[in-house]
């Protein structure tokens, strides 16, 4: 006997991600899943952004991890309230790994929850978490043929953070190259080429945050 | 490896429709996946043998069908799909814009169909 079927073989990840969403949206909290490979600087940009944005706004961190608390910890020193999940060897976080630990932390004051991934291109980006949007950090040490490589993920992604911009000098990296290979699969990506370690180009991000944690506000 | 996730889901609702049918043994299971879906078919193989054995599920054929990229172009609204490996740069067949077009299809990720008795 055959029979039809069509369903979305993620979707219990997406109906958790969906509720997540909701309970994110009553409570005014901007969500942004942040995703790179490893070493692309996802600590290193929280920590500037958590620093930079302190007087503004109340931030929350969920970490993902495969073994260490070691980013928990960078994150913890900054002062914002902080979540570690470990996967244990799993190469990315999914929407009830987030409901567990949301239900972990007081989120009643938060302005942004920033859940940072897994570091992988190609995984986290199938599981949606219940966030606004996934942000995406590439370091121009990676090259600039990655959003070729990896579409799905630059796909998916609002925003384009190209990060290590201070080590441009060093590298055959092509910012007008990577910035096009993006928006040929994503025309509403923006992206923003900075370096967490100087911090230049770290205020056009701050803004770009400022008006989705404003626009949330507006849309509870 | 996160097709080891993806197989489990797919068991999961492979399952259920096995009970909604009254099945008692599964036979073959229809996939389709974009083409810019992070799948490697030959693992998501792999995970469902292994999840399945000695279970009503084990020794089911997992066929798995690729769905082309189809976009649609920011200028001209002209739908098409990228030749395959033309993913640099998706030259509009109509009126040759390179950027900015639309992702329409390709990266789905469903269970079509089932066989079972």
């Amino acid at each position: 006997m055959q029979i039809k079927v069509l369903r979305n073989i993620l979707e219990a990840n997406d109906r958790i991600s969906n509720q997540l969403r909701e309970m994110f949206r009553q409570k005014a909290i901007l969500v942004i899943n942040l995703m790179s490979s490893p070493g692309a600087g996802k600590t290193s940009l929280l920590e500037k952004t958590l620093d930079q944005l302190r007087d503004e706004f109340s931030m929350s961190v969920i970490e993902g991890d495969l073994q260490t608390s070691n980013d928990a910890e960078r994150i913890a020193a900054t002062g914002a309230q902080v979540l570690q999940i470990n996967t244990g060897g799993g190469c990315h976080l999914d929407s009830s790994m987030i409901q567990e630990a949301a239900g972990k932390m007081d989120l009643e004051q938060t302005d942004i929850l920033f859940v940072e991934n897994v570091g992988n291109l190609v995984c986290p980006a199938e599981f949606s978490v219940g966030e606004d949007y996934k942000v995406t950090i590439l370091s121009v040490v990676e090259g600039d043929d990655k959003p070729e490589k990896y579409p799905l993920i630059f796909a998916e992604s609002r925003v384009l953070l190209l990060n290590k911009t201070d080590l441009l000098p060093y590298v055959d990296f092509d910012l007008d190259k990577a910035s096009g290979f993006a928006r040929s699969i994503n025309k509403n990506i923006e992206i923003f080429p900075l370096s967490a370690r100087t911090g230049d180009g770290l205020e056009p991000w701050h803004d770009w945050l400022r008006k989705e944690v404003h626009r949330k506000k507006q849309d509870r | 490896m996160h097709e080891m996730s993806i197989a489990q889901n797919l068991i999961r609702i492979v399952e259920q429709e096995m009970v909604q049918n009254n099945a008692s043994r599964l036979l073959r299971v229809k996939i389709s996946y974009g083409r810019i879906s992070a799948i490697v078919p030959e693992a998501l193989q792999t995970a469902f043998q292994a999840l399945t054995r000695q279970t009503p599920l084990e020794g089911a054929v997992l066929e798995t069908r690729e769905v082309p990229l189809k976009v649609r172009c920011r200028e001209c609204a002209t739908e098409f799909s990228p030749q395959e490996r033309d993913l640099l740069i998706m030259t509009c067949t109509s009126c040759g814009a390179e950027f900015g077009h639309e992702v329409i299809s390709g990266k789905e990720l469903l269970l079509e169909e089932i066989e079972v008795e």
